[in-house]
């Protein structure tokens, strides 16, 4: 092998080791921050046969239940509940709910799961527009009557 | 009438790029020269004609001619003018027609300022964008017309342009997006058409080095006006939020940056040609993938308020094509391109090389990472979302070698750089960082070693930017004084300087604001006080507002550092009544070393306000570091030998005019 070949070998190895060791990297990074997206029925009754487990990340997706919202007096404490086609679970939050968050309106948010139908927040979006329903919810609800929430009764 | 005007108007310039798809490049092929000579009139009248249909529905706009569903759906008769003006491309089918029109002045600007280019590429090239021109013609002309009437029942007023539209970063930031996005496609069509032609040399890369410094300027302006905007408008502060509109938009910026790298390379050096046309071809790609991503409705953003899926199909359709066909010729002619260069595994060359390389592996986990969710929804796999640490873990890991490659590339020399020459200045630059991040670092009560490293990079890049210059003055005639040989650099070598600086500035404050920021969120009622990172902020009280469109309310927030007054800042809370939206205006105040931010949440049951208030530090130094790397690329781009030719054949018209573009 004349050195010039060597060289070239030693250049694409380098590249070799270089591109494997971030693919590694950034699947072992990616397995740390997917978070599955579930529905209120979802973490009641488990996605394809599996039930989330305490502790887990979770993103979940659902329609506030009017009359739900129950705030602390004296912090930004707030809990409220989530539905989509039946169970209930309750999210707590502490901060700032964003300006489209209202009762009735379909919010996405961000956290850990903590009891069997409790879920602590760190984020909670909701969209720009008033008939907003993340497209997860509106496919899990798919089927029944759309009504407008202020005309519905979810329990 | 003056709907149907531009609609027909946009009509001809199809016809007209169908003229000059085929015209130019048969003559190019058969070397007639009268055909060939066809391309620069014709890519001017397209221009003109599209102008016109741009300007025809400005004037609707302005007119309040609410029978056309675009203006009656983005507009309202309260709106300010200027807003009208910009409500243009508020919407899905205004904003296409935008994209277009920015398209098609590139194309002139191209049949404009190329007259040191042989007639027979400058037709290529023109040929090959109106093909794809054609495409986005019959787009907006089949599926999303911005002239449609809503007759015989039009509604006697607009739905009002969306509210957070309605601010002056917004203004400025999708046609800055888009001179960018599509800026690309004149160095994609470069390449398609010397590959077509089969001549890749560095001429080619000469001619295409402006036109891609051009794009690059101003897709870094568009994503930092993008990013400040979001800053100012969303209301939590937040200056990059990894959406996927946003990172739509970064894709094609990383590749458009390494495609800058590589095509110095390609042209001093003569390698890496196939290497820079497949960056070419990418880049491109990626602002049409963005485009699709953003329109089509298959991602749910704060962006995407106008999407249909019928449409994202046609888009798709149309990105298959570019994509596959690119692809197919370069499948087809990159085996014959043979680099004749030869370099060392040690050499300045080998450093872009690795430049290229981390800069592809960015471009691959943004991709990865907006598209993954995607791809696992359509498996059937359920709906996951990958969340921004992922990001933020990937571009701290990926950050590293880029910086020591960045210190290192511009010291060492083309072909052969031994180590052992540059092992002091490597020494000294190294420790030196290391030092003063030490002492910066705990000069802090806190200590975030993320933010530490991210600031040692940036002292690092600063460091060797300074060596660079020195070793690059060491070696003129010593008879000079220091500053006759500083302006004895190229502009082009200051553009790098000013480039390299640029991302060490922003660096620093993405380092400061993620490590160091003070957040708080509080509930206050008139008369409370808080103390946050060392100022006192008292909630003065909450009065009425009421704007030309919206209502709302306004909030005083008194802050003092110890004894000084800092300011009064009013944080607002709008209700724009046509759309029925609520928007946050944050109140802040704008500091060299920090930002004081403050935002009204909303009002509890008992009265009180929910408010954020948040100290940034450095933060504007994350958009004054992209300011000052676009001024390096404009630097770059004034650069005499890009106008050398020129100058010969086209005295008047031959100095600013990449400026200008």
């Amino acid at each position: 092998m004349n050195p010039r070949r060597k060289q070239r070998l030693m250049a694409v190895g380098g590249i070799v080791v270089v591109v494997a060791g971030a693919i590694s990297l950034m699947l072992y990074a990616l397995g740390q921050n997917i978070d599955l997206f579930y529905t209120p029925s979802e973490i009641v009754q488990g996605k394809s046969g599996q039930k989330p487990q305490i502790g887990q990340r979770l993103r979940i997706g659902g329609m506030v239940v009017e009359g739900s919202v129950r705030r602390d007096p004296d912090s930004l404490a707030v809990s409220f509940d989530l539905v989509d086609t039946g169970p209930i679970v309750t999210v707590s939050y502490q901060g700032i709910l964003p300006d489209l968050f209202r009762e009735g309106q379909g919010i996405v948010a961000t956290g850990h799961l903590v009891g069997e139908t409790q879920i602590e927040a760190q984020e909670v979006l909701a969209k720009h527009d008033e008939e907003y329903m993340p497209p997860e919810v509106a496919e899990a609800m798919k089927g029944i009557k759309h009504v407008k929430p202020s005309e519905s009764s979810y329990n | 009438m003056l709907a149907e005007l531009g609609h027909f108007s946009l009509v001809l310039a199809l016809f007209l790029s169908i003229l000059m798809a085929g015209y130019p490049l048969w003559g190019a092929t058969t070397g007639q020269s009268s055909l060939m000579a066809s391309a620069r009139p014709l890519a001017i009248g397209v221009f003109l004609f599209t102008a016109f249909s741009y300007f025809c529905l400005t004037q609707s706009f302005l007119d309040d001619d609410f029978s056309i569903a675009y203006v009656a759906h983005n507009s309202n008769s309260l709106l300010p003018w200027y807003y009208k003006i910009t409500a243009v491309w508020g919407g899905h089918e205004g904003s296409f027609l935008l994209w277009v029109l920015i398209f098609t002045a590139w194309s002139a600007a191209v049949a404009l300022f190329s007259r040191s280019i042989p007639l027979d590429m400058v037709a290529r090239v023109l040929s090959v964008l109106s093909l794809v021109g054609i495409g986005f013609y019959l787009y907006v002309l089949i599926a999303s017309n911005p002239f449609e009437r809503l007759l015989p029942f039009y509604p006697v007023d607009g739905r009002d342009l969306n509210p957070l539209l309605q601010d002056f970063g917004m203004i400025i930031h999708p046609p800055m997006l888009y001179m960018g996005y599509v800026g690309f496609s004149v160095v994609f069509a470069f390449a398609i058409a010397a590959l077509i032609n089969g001549r890749l040399d560095s001429t080619w890369a000469r001619w295409s080095r402006p036109w891609t410094l051009a794009a690059w300027v101003f897709l870094t302006l568009g994503i930092a006006l993008g990013s400040w905007w979001a800053y100012n408008e969303l209301g939590w502060g937040g200056w990059w939020f990894w959406d996927p509109v946003e990172n739509a938009s970064f894709m094609p910026w990383l590749v458009g940056t390494a495609l800058l790298h590589s095509l110095a390379v390609t042209e001093k050096r003569k390698v890496f040609k196939s290497w820079t046309v497949l960056l070419a071809i990418a880049a491109f790609s990626l602002s049409l993938l963005g485009t699709f991503l953003v329109r089509s409705g298959i991602l749910v953003s704060v962006h995407s308020f106008a999407s249909d899926p019928t449409r994202g199909l046609f888009i798709l359709g149309l990105l298959v094509v570019v994509i596959g066909g690119s692809l197919l010729l370069y499948a087809l002619r990159a085996p014959a391109l043979t680099s004749v260069g030869r370099y060392e595994v040690m050499s300045r060359e080998t450093m872009l090389m690795g430049n290229n390389i981390l800069l592809s592996a960015a471009t691959l986990v943004v991709l990865l990472g907006t598209l993954l969710p995607l791809v696992h929804k359509e498996l059937g796999l359920g709906s996951i979302s990958i969340g921004a640490p992922f990001f933020n873990q990937m571009f701290t890991w990926l950050i590293v070698p880029f910086v020591a490659l960045l210190s290192i590339g511009p010291l060492s020399r083309w072909k052969n750089q031994p180590l052992s020459a540059l092992k002091n200045q490597l020494l000294f630059a190294f420790l030196l960082a290391f030092f003063t991040t030490v002492l910066l670092g705990f000069a802090k009560d806190k200590v975030d070693y993320t933010a530490m490293l991210g600031l040692g990079l940036s002292v690092w890049v600063l460091i060797a930017t300074v060596q660079e210059v020195r070793q690059r003055i060491a070696g003129m005639s010593a008879s000079q004084g220091v500053m006759a040989k500083l302006s004895a650099l190229t502009p082009s070598h200051w553009g790098m300087v000013a480039g390299h600086l640029g991302f060490a500035m922003m660096l620093v404050g993405i380092a400061m604001v993620s490590g160091y920021s003070e957040e708080r969120d509080l509930r206050m009622s008139p008369g409370d006080q808080v103390e946050l990172a060392g100022y006192h902020i008292t909630f003065v009280g909450v009065e009425r507002l009421d704007g030309p469109n919206y209502e709302g309310h306004v909030a005083h927030l008194d802050v003092y550092e110890g004894e000084r007054h800092i300011g009064d800042l009013a944080a607002e809370k709008r209700f724009y009544t046509v759309q029925r939206t609520v928007m946050t205006e944050a109140s802040v105040d704008i500091g060299l070393t920090r930002d004081l931010y403050v935002a009204l949440g909303e009002q509890l049951p008992d009265g009180d306000w929910a408010v954020r208030a948040y100290v940034k530090p450095f933060v504007r130094w994350i958009w004054a570091g992209a300011l000052l790397m676009a001024i390096g690329g404009l630097l770059s781009m004034s650069d005499k030998r890009y106008r050398m030719a020129r100058l010969v054949e086209a005295p008047v018209s031959g100095n600013q005019q990449e400026v200008a573009v």
